[in-house]
């Protein structure tokens, strides 16, 4: 450890940047991975199932009690899942697009992954921030990045060159750009409370006039269901509702091209989770107690730091997955109309109505 | 590293170009999608110029806005349309004379623009805090009347469009 403080900071900057960026990365994917499993295990107690409860790896026989109980959990179902995917024949249609076919996966995956990097998932460890990249504009870059994620269920459906991506492509293209604009519009208020697009300082606002949920309860209820929106769930999930569209968008795919698809899915539910925590919750504060509160003094609150944020992080998957099952599919045209003729108006309404409390108080 | 930002301007620029080149011609697809999603990443590259310039919010609200938005609204009408006439199209020698034309003059217009400009070296460092805030100010302050026409002009623009579609209303 001592080496590091004889290195430049530019090299100390690099470090410590490529270290959080693949503690990210590999917490993400395997959030990812388990998320698929408390998907599979919820859904499987809504509807009176079991769920996963077979799968065992060799060693399993050498663990008493322990062992059986992680094997009716499920623990190792996503290995296999994913062992599945990587070994399964990787078939192409010979009808399709092949560049387009290709990339499209690809595309879902990353802007996904890249939403991470602006957000502050705890306070800091010794004198390092827990954030990839403290950005100025961190909201409006998360937004950029969210709404290219777009493309890649177009060209999926573009590329695949049949007719039911065809309709689930044309379908999520209207859908994530309405719904972009409601949730852009949501947020807005919040920059006018705490006159910044930071995501830290939006934090550290929280942490000091409380949570923005109790604040702005409409920004928070807009953000959230167009959050399902944007991440094609149930109730919205129309670009590949299966019981009219096959697969809608991903219809052609197989393999770990499908597993792309599931895996962009997934990390955008966690990245519009760690978003509405760090824009509505507080992010890694809690209120009442000092010492969580304000940033960390030592190893071990900055550790506790990040444990509330993926606890709330946890929460919001929770709903996510909760209420995929619980609700049906919205038709298209109510869908347009929740977005279009409800929510903007709403969302405008919010915008001006804060405007107007902020400018009087201020005066 | 004044050298490293260099590179990264010379990376930029070349790939803008380029992309920009391959959207209006490309020499192994016609596809008119094609074409589009070249635009897309010229707009990206773009984006990442405006970033080396410490214009952060230009950066994020080029890519929301043309990136994520505009473009995707571009591919919708393309993929309904279906062009496949335009792909098997040859050139047209007017509309390349016309085109090229008109590059000239917005490259000559540029030229003119640049050798006329004073280098102004503080700009980036003013620029580089609380860009979002001055760029506010300016456009609700300095710039308010020419920045509600534009708006006014926007939606005039919307409901002609509403119009033309609305058969029934005309």
């Amino acid at each position: 450890m001592e080496a590091i403080k004889y290195l430049s900071p530019t090299a100390q900057m690099i470090l410590f940047s490529a270290l959080k960026i693949g503690v990210v990365f590999g917490v993400v994917m395997t959030a990812v991975a388990y998320a698929v499993l408390v998907e599979r295990k919820v859904s499987a107690w809504i509807q009176n199932r079991v769920g996963p409860n077979r799968t065992a790896p060799f060693f399993i026989n050498y663990l008493p009690v322990i062992g059986p109980f992680l094997v009716k959990l499920g623990i190792f179902q996503p290995a296999a899942d994913g062992l599945k995917f990587l070994l399964k024949e990787d078939f192409t249609p010979s009808y399709v697009r092949k560049v387009y076919f290709w990339l499209a996966p690809a595309i879902t995956v990353i802007p996904a992954l890249l939403t991470v990097a602006v957000i502050p998932f705890g306070s800091n460890l010794g004198s390092e921030k827990m954030v990839i990249a403290d950005l100025n504009v961190g909201i409006l870059y998360t937004f950029g990045i969210v709404s290219l994620g777009v493309y890649g269920i177009v060209l999926a459906g573009y590329g695949s060159n049949s007719k039911y991506p065809f309709l689930g492509s044309i379908r999520s293209t209207a859908q994530m750009i309405s719904y972009e604009i409601a949730m852009g519009m949501s947020v807005i208020p919040i920059f006018i409370l705490t006159e910044s697009l930071n995501l830290s300082d939006i934090i550290r606002y929280q942490a000091e006039h409380g949570w923005m949920i109790l604040k702005q309860p409409l920004a928070f209820v807009i953000f959230l269901i167009a959050a399902f929106a944007e991440t094609n769930r149930l109730p919205f999930d129309l670009p590949e509702s299966e019981s009219e569209l096959v697969g809608g968008y991903h219809t052609e795919y197989s393999s770990m091209k499908f597993a792309l698809f599931f895996l962009g899915e997934y990390a955008n539910m966690i990245a519009s989770a760690a978003m509405m925590v760090t824009l509505f919750l507080g992010g890694w504060t809690l209120p009442f107690i000092d010492a969580l509160n304000l940033p960390a003094s030592s190893l071990l609150l900055g550790l506790i730091h990040i444990g509330v944020f993926f606890a709330k992080m946890a929460f919001f998957m929770i709903v996510f997955i909760w209420v995929r099952w619980m609700l049906p599919r919205f038709r298209y045209d109510q869908l347009m109309d929740l977005g279009w003729r409800r929510f903007i108006p709403l969302a405008l309404a919010n915008i001006v109505v804060t405007a107007l409390v902020v400018s009087l108080f201020n005066n | 590293m004044p050298q490293f930002t260099d590179l990264l301007f010379y990376a930029l620029a070349g790939l803008t170009l380029l992309f920009g080149f391959l959207t209006v011609l490309n020499p192994l697809s016609r596809s008119p999608v094609t074409s589009a999603m070249f635009l897309v990443l010229t707009i990206i590259s773009m984006a990442g110029l405006f970033v080396l310039l410490h214009a952060f919010f230009l950066a994020a609200v080029q890519v929301l806005v043309y990136a994520g938005a505009v473009m995707v609204v571009f591919l919708f009408v393309i993929m309904l349309l279906d062009l496949k006439a335009d792909e098997r199209r040859h050139f047209n020698k007017i509309a390349v004379g016309v085109g090229g034309l008109s590059a000239l003059a917005i490259a000559g217009t540029l030229v003119a623009s640049i050798v006329k400009t004073v280098p102004v070296s503080q700009t980036a460092g003013r620029l580089a805090e609380g860009e979002t805030k001055a760029l506010g100010r300016l456009l609700f302050e300095s710039h308010i009347l020419p920045f509600e026409i534009l708006s006014v002009l926007l939606l005039v623009a919307m409901v002609g469009a509403i119009l033309i579609t609305k058969k029934d209303l005309r």
